[in-house]
């Protein structure tokens, strides 16, 4: 020991233990491995090959942001073959460096066929070290969740929608005035701090919190899953509900000694603001920064949300950076694919096409067959759409992916501005393309239509005079409504001020092949489309305006029922509209078609006015069915359903027993509105025998005590003693004599 | 039919009254002036004049003989209904908030407001009905000066020397007027100011009405909410109809921001509820300002509303209203 021997008098006094010293000062070695990995799936090479392998190796891992140096890399060497054995030492700087390596290189694709495995030299130690006799575990005991779709099986078939007033959620029955009831109430107020939402097709129930998102559902309402976003504000599904987007405000900071897994924020994620999480499993997919928009504060726009577009399987999502690509990863790798965005100049805004149930058909179709002969279902696409850059027009694409083979491009010219419109299911395209005239003056607007499910992809033009301000597809339907204006005041909207817009109906005309106006009601105040579910059936109405709340229903095939009679083709184009009611809903914000398409639900929110706050339900033809003054009301959400799940066979056999179905059912609401009313006068006479009773105790306490202080005592019978008098009051008018000669 | 529009007062009212016949309508207001009607063809009998200040309450007593009036003047008159004179004037050191006669004609109550430092007040007068009824005592029989949140409206019970009171706090209390004491109350009979408080015509219950959007009945003996009518306005005013079994509340936005709102946001109707299923039965419109106050005909033939829009609105019920038995044959007892 050199403490020992240095020292000049130790040697005199041996006694003296200095075992405490010397385990206190003893320079321990570094004797566990952690700082060592080893990596497994490295090419087996012959000695020639050795020094080119470790440069490339060094030159991957220092790519990755864990630079090693060759000397640091011991490869084995199988003497028999002499060849190198497969795998290697990379010995690191410290333990922290080989974390970092280790995350970022284990499953690093290093060619095309040797991935990265990397572990812990002493894991490996553990592994080998691991007890070789089988124990079995202990299965744990099997505890059925709840169905998520429950609600679906309600034996009525009604169905759900959520309010939110004050702080408090509620989800009710929809039905028959008889089955409406309170499904569910939240013990505890505040279930969500901001805002409620539903998935897509009606799963979750999604609320926000200060720490993040919690997904609920079952018949009892428990919590399924949560994301921890704090601060979260926005939150995004995917169309097939397997994937949740978030974002907040505030970038993600992760704190020392935050919790770390899969499912929450590590080191890397901090200073972004969006997240994608898998809902199934709640992990933590991936982050993203929101991308700044140009410094130029005069082309400041509004983020868009949502942020990511999903394709509409689920299989991939696209991220727009303006001006400059669309990024397309794929799901739930979130993968770029094929490593590279696709650049486009200028790019504004892109839309994925939505699936049709004729594709989903297909999809399902081809995945039963198996690869076996040519794939039937349609690639996924999206249109993008770039302003006038330099010499270049405007465009409009559409692209397929991922092969990205450029579907068909429109130019277009003198262009302010363009949305896109998808038909629901896909089958047409419409882009809106907001022109100017030569002098920036005045604004006119096309309509350019995509007939996407035919060869070549033809664009038809339908050209207007006037402002476009709404459009809307009939859902699985060929005709679009659009609200267009030419008001002086549409460009600066101010409190009290009522655009004054005009509504038309389009369709496709069979024979012409083109979309053709169906009618046109002038003079409206209505700035709000909204088509059933089904289709046929649309509701015009007048939202956010202080003087004005009207809506109006319209039915479209009005005499669709003549026509099933045989009488096709003859009527007028165009005679089928026919407008079934108006109502008028004060201060109206929102207004929602229930899934199935028979009840339309308006609503008033808090959030933007503190008039007649509330919601009103009406059926198709827009008799008010129910109507709730609720002061603090802030959001009316229906639960959407999933698509059905009967075949089109069968969807044809039911449409055409409806007439025996339905009889069934009005005997149903027959027998119902006895039995309601009969519980209603029972209820009724409940209450009236306890006022009566109530009544009489009082009565008969009040006289006791009359009589006891010696009031008068009132009797029971009063009767109130009415006098009549009978005036007769006889006035002679005229009197004659004649005298009667005989 | 068309009602009887009232137009003889400048500014807001603030009590109308029917006589126990019915045949006379009293009504005061913030114009400093009470006026007196014929209630069958709205034709104005005469006025009482000499209140200096707006008249916040009056009260008849059951002969039609004397009338009592409370007014923002700190005054409490006395009047001879017949001729309209003053009989006799009590002075108070602040505004006297409300008015009530008992049973027998007997006493008033009066609640004097609490301001510039003085307490407020519930006092009780006995009324002598002997000669001209000029002479009065000028001291009050009971005085007492209520704790806690001070008293809006009063009553007088069915039990001798107890009142029913209701409080800005939404209160309401019982007192024995001789020893001052609280008898009984119930803190949470509303949420906010209760703004009237109508008998029962046996004086077993009554109906009060709140700004906190409802009206309640109540059990004059327990205090006990037996029904509650919850409306979307803030309420004024609640009456009983005597002989269907309706209560009739008035109300709407507060004058202060009815400016700002238009009518048909206002809800400045005359509303029917069912008193005993506490389901509304129908509307009445016609004020464009908030309804102040509402008496119902003691045969209930007719009913009454005063408005802040200085109207008073005499309805006389049709056939179809005594005919219509929108629940079927059912018997309540009143």
């Amino acid at each position: 020991m050199s403490a020992r021997s240095s020292s000049s008098y130790a040697d005199n006094d041996d006694e003296i233990d200095y075992s405490d010293i010397e385990a206190k000062y003893q320079v321990h070695f570094d004797e566990d491995f952690d700082n060592t990995l080893v990596v497994d799936g490295i090419p087996i090479i012959d000695k020639s090959k050795l020094e080119r392998l470790l440069v490339k190796i060094a030159k991957e891992f220092s790519r990755k942001g864990a630079p090693i140096k060759q000397e640091d890399i011991f490869v084995p060497w199988d003497d028999a073959k002499d060849k190198s054995k497969g795998y290697m030492f990379i010995e690191f700087q410290g333990v922290d460096e080989a974390s970092f390596a280790l995350s970022a290189l284990d499953g690093h694709p290093f060619d095309a066929k040797h991935i990265f495995k990397i572990n812990r030299f002493s894991d490996i130690e553990r592994y080998t070290n691991l007890d070789e006799t089988y124990a079995e575990p202990k299965a744990e005991e099997y505890k059925p969740r709840e169905h998520l779709r429950s609600w679906l099986a309600d034996p009525q078939g009604r169905d759900q929608y959520a309010t939110f007033r004050g702080d408090e959620v509620e989800i009710h029955w929809h039905g028959k005035p008889s089955q409406c009831e309170i499904a569910y109430k939240h013990p505890e107020p505040n279930w969500t701090d901001l805002y409620m939402s539903w998935s897509p097709v009606g799963t979750y129930l999604v609320t926000l919190h200060r720490q993040g998102v919690r997904l609920w559902g079952g018949a009892s309402w428990k919590a399924q899953q949560r994301f921890a976003h704090p601060l979260v504000k926005l939150l995004d599904f995917s169309p097939c509900e397997r994937y949740l987007v978030t974002w907040s405000h505030d970038p993600i900071v992760v704190p020392e000694g935050a919790l770390q897994g899969p499912q929450y924020f590590s080191p890397e994620d901090e200073g972004n603001q969006m997240a994608v999480w898998d809902i199934a499993s709640g992990s933590l997919l991936r982050t993203f920064p929101t991308i700044q928009e140009a410094d130029d504060p005069s082309q400041k726009r509004q983020m868009q949300w949502p942020a990511l577009k999903w394709s509409p399987d689920d299989a991939y999502v696209g991220r727009l950076t303006p001006n400059q690509q669309i990024s397309v990863y794929e799901v739930p790798s979130m993968t770029l694919v094929g490593k590279k965005s696709i650049k486009i100049e200028g790019v504004v805004d892109f839309e994925w096409c939505p699936q049709g149930d004729r594709d989903r058909d297909d999809v399902e179709k081809d995945a039963k067959s198996e690869a076996k002969g040519p794939k039937k279902a349609r690639e996924n696409m999206f249109a993008y759409w770039c302003p006038e850059v330099a010499n270049q027009p405007a465009r409009v694409t559409l692209l397929a992916f991922p092969s990205r083979d450029i579907l068909r491009q429109t130019n277009l010219f003198n262009v302010s501005d363009c949305k896109l419109y998808w038909q629901n299911h896909g089958d047409f395209l419409c882009v809106k393309v907001d022109r100017h005239t030569k002098t920036k003056k005045s604004i006119f607007c096309n309509l350019e239509i995509f007939r996407v499910r035919e060869k070549g992809y033809p664009v038809e033009v339908v050209e207007l005079k006037e402002t476009v301000t709404e459009f809307s597809w009939e859902p699985k339907g060929e005709r679009f409504a659009i609200v267009y204006s030419n008001d002086p005041n549409l460009g600066n909207p101010g409190p009290g001020i009522t655009v004054k817009t005009d509504v038309s109906f389009y369709q496709l005309e069979h024979t012409k092949n083109d979309f053709r106006l169906l009618k046109t009601l002038p003079g409206r105040t209505s700035n709000t489309i909204r088509w059933s579910p089904r289709g046929r059936h649309v509701v015009l109405a007048t939202v956010g305006s202080s003087t004005k709340s009207e809506l109006e229903f319209w039915d479209l095939d009005f005499n669709l029922d003549d026509r099933r009679e045989g009488q096709i083709s003859k009527e007028e184009w165009g005679s089928g509209i026919q407008q079934l009611g108006t109502a008028d809903h004060y201060g109206v914000t929102d207004v929602e078609w229930d899934p199935s398409g028979r009840y339309l639900a308006t609503s008033a929110s808090a959030w933007r006015h503190t008039l007649e706050n509330g919601y009103a339900i009406w059926d198709f033809r827009g008799q008010e069915l129910e109507k709730y003054i609720l002061d603090r009301f802030k959001q009316f959400l229906w639960r959407p359903r999933p698509r059905t799940l009967l075949t089109k066979e069968q969807q044809r056999v039911v449409k055409k027993n409806l007439r025996e179905y339905s009889r069934a059912f009005d005997e149903e609401d027959a027998a119902d509105v006895h039995k309601e009313s009969a519980e209603l006068v029972a209820q009724r006479k409940r209450l009236v025998d306890e006022w009566n009773a109530w009544r009489s105790r009082c009565h008969a306490e009040a006289r006791e005590e009359r009589a006891s202080t010696g009031q008068k005592v009132e009797t029971e019978e009063k009767h109130e003693e009415k006098e009549e008098i009978e005036v007769w009051i006889d006035e002679v008018i005229e009197q004659t004599e004649e005298v009667v000669v005989e | 039919m068309r009602p009887i529009l009232l137009q003889g007062h400048e500014r807001s009212l603030t009590q109308i009254k029917f006589n126990a016949e019915g045949d006379l309508l009293f009504s005061c207001s913030k114009d400093h002036i009470i006026n007196v009607w014929f209630s069958h063809n709205g034709e104005r009998l005469g006025t009482y004049d000499g209140h200096n200040g707006a008249v916040w309450t009056i009260d008849v007593d059951s002969e039609s003989k004397y009338m009592v009036s409370g007014s923002a003047d700190n005054t409490l008159k006395l009047w001879s209904v017949a001729n309209g004179k003053c009989l006799h004037t009590w002075e108070f050191p602040t505004a006297v908030k409300r008015v009530a006669f008992s049973d027998d004609d007997s006493q008033v109550v009066c609640i004097t407001e609490q301001r510039m430092g003085h307490q407020g007040a519930i006092r009780v007068f006995n009324i002598s009905r002997e000669g001209d009824g000029k002479a009065q005592e000028e001291e009050p029989v009971h005085m007492f000066n209520p704790i806690g949140s001070k008293a809006t409206v009063c009553a007088f019970s069915y039990q001798p020397g107890i009142i029913i009171t209701g409080h800005e706090s939404g209160k309401i209390a019982l007192f024995d007027v001789k020893t001052g004491d609280e008898v009984n109350n119930n803190e949470r009979a509303h949420n906010d100011v209760v703004t009237d408080l109508q008998m029962s015509n046996d004086r077993t219950y009554f109906v009060t009405s709140s700004k906190d959007k409802a009206a309640r009945i109540h059990d004059t003996k327990t205090l006990m909410v037996i029904k509650t009518f919850s409306t979307e306005t803030p309420l004024n005013s609640a009456a009983l109809s005597p002989d269907r079994p309706y209560v009739l509340l008035g109300g709407g936005q507060d004058a202060m921001s009815v400016t700002t709102t238009s009518t048909r946001q206002g809800k400045f109707e005359t509303r029917f509820w069912h008193k005993v299923f506490e389901e509304e039965v129908g509307r009445v419109k016609g004020h464009f300002g908030p309804i102040n106050t509402i008496a119902v005909h003691p045969a209930g033939s007719s009913y009454a509303s005063g408005g802040e829009d200085g109207f008073v609105r005499v309805h006389h019920f049709e056939d179809g209203y005594f005919k219509a038995r929108p629940y079927g044959d059912v018997k309540i007892e009143q």
